[in-house]
């Protein structure tokens, strides 16, 4: 007998993504939806969506979902996991979401403790509004407001907003994966199950950081944008669990 | 052992997977063609209604036919979920 070993996960509806070709956003909204389903929690997961690329996930996710002002997932998913807290909550954020405008937000949702998960993309750039210089920018990394490359006298350094969020008190489980391979992506689904178990469990705030390829900002072919992440991105973000007290 | 059950020379060795691109679904990415262990996808020459060459079951390698083994690595990178696995 012929069996289907791999279709669309449940929790997806069958909306083909606007993404652009190659992006990493796609193949996160799937593992998620993935986990999702497999730890049977979709008619009890809330999402919210970001400013950014992802802020139509709402047509994609078929989980009931919201959506937040630019950079405020962490405060709104904040305010849903305390009204109902039974439901499994995540905000879904891109790097300039998450470590510009919602720096304050995020800090302090960590450190209560919030018992939400963030599910933070990091493509090192603004992608939506064209490839503007994010904090997660590499040095030496060109943006439409970095010509030439961002120099850490003008522009700062890039921040590592996980180490900073993983300093807090109220920070369970920090790990930083890609889904720039195979083998990432696999350890990437690990991660996101992880997360949500320790939200499952009432453990406090968890969060995903996933570089993700924008073959289109980068102005790379989908295959080299998927090597820069492993050759040149985990060089400033190395990939690794960066807190974990979940046990 | 070779298998003799008189079916089919031994040498036609099929493997029991099988594909089905999405060519709507598609964007050309052709994520899945650079991880197959099998070379079985190829880049269509027709264009999908987005624009797009979408990658092609082709189930060959060499000269080697039925070559995909089901084994879900082009379906587990594909971005855009335009591929399904089937397997058995
Ligand atoms: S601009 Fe970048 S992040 Fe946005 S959809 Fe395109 S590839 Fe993805
Ligand atoms: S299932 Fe495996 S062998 Fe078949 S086309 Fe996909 S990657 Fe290649
Ligand atoms: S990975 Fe998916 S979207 Fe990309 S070329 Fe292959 S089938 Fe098309």
């Amino acid at each position: 007998m012929e069996e289907l070993v791999f279709t669309r996960p449940r929790y997806l509806k069958k909306t083909p993504f606007h993404y652009c070709p190659g992006c990493g956003h796609s193949i996160i909204h799937r593992l998620v939806a993935e986990v999702i389903e497999e730890l049977g929690i979709g008619d009890k997961t809330i999402g919210v969506p970001p400013a950014g690329c992802a802020v139509l996930a709402y047509d994609y996710f078929d989980v009931d979902m919201g959506e937040a002002p630019h950079g405020r997932g962490p405060a709104v998913a904040t305010g849903i996991k305390r009204i109902l807290p039974d439901r499994i909550v995540f905000s879904y954020q891109g790097d300039g979401d998450i470590a510009a405008i919602g720096t304050a937000e995020t800090i302090h949702a960590a450190n209560r403790g919030e018992n939400i998960t963030v599910i933070f993309v990091n493509n090192s750039c603004y992608g939506m509004t064209g490839g503007q210089m994010a904090p997660t920018t590499l040095l030496g990394q060109n943006s439409t407001t970095t010509p030439g490359g961002r120099d850490a006298r003008r522009d700062g350094a890039p921040i590592d907003l996980s180490e900073i969020l993983a300093l807090t008190q109220g920070s369970v489980y920090i790990e930083r994966t890609a889904v720039s391979s195979l083998k990432n992506i696999i350890k990437t689904k690990k991660a996101i199950t992880k997360a949500f178990k320790a939200q499952m469990a009432g453990k406090g705030f968890s969060l995903v950081e996933i570089l993700s390829p924008c073959p289109t900002n980068w102005k790379m072919s989908t295959i080299d944008a998927c090597r820069r992440i492993d050759e040149t991105v985990v060089q400033t973000f190395p990939l690794k669990v960066i807190k974990d007290e979940t046990e | 052992m070779g298998e003799s059950n008189g079916k089919r020379p031994m040498t036609a060795k099929t493997n029991k997977g099988r594909i089905v691109i999405d060519s709507s679904l598609c964007k050309g990415c052709y994520l899945c063609i650079s991880v197959c262990p099998n070379e079985c996808i190829a880049v269509s020459d027709e264009t999908n209604e987005k624009g797009y060459h979408p990658a092609r079951f082709k189930n060959t390698k060499g000269d080697t036919d039925h070559a995909c083994t089901g084994c879900a690595l082009c379906a587990i990178m594909c971005p855009d979920i335009a591929i399904e696995v089937y397997r058995g």
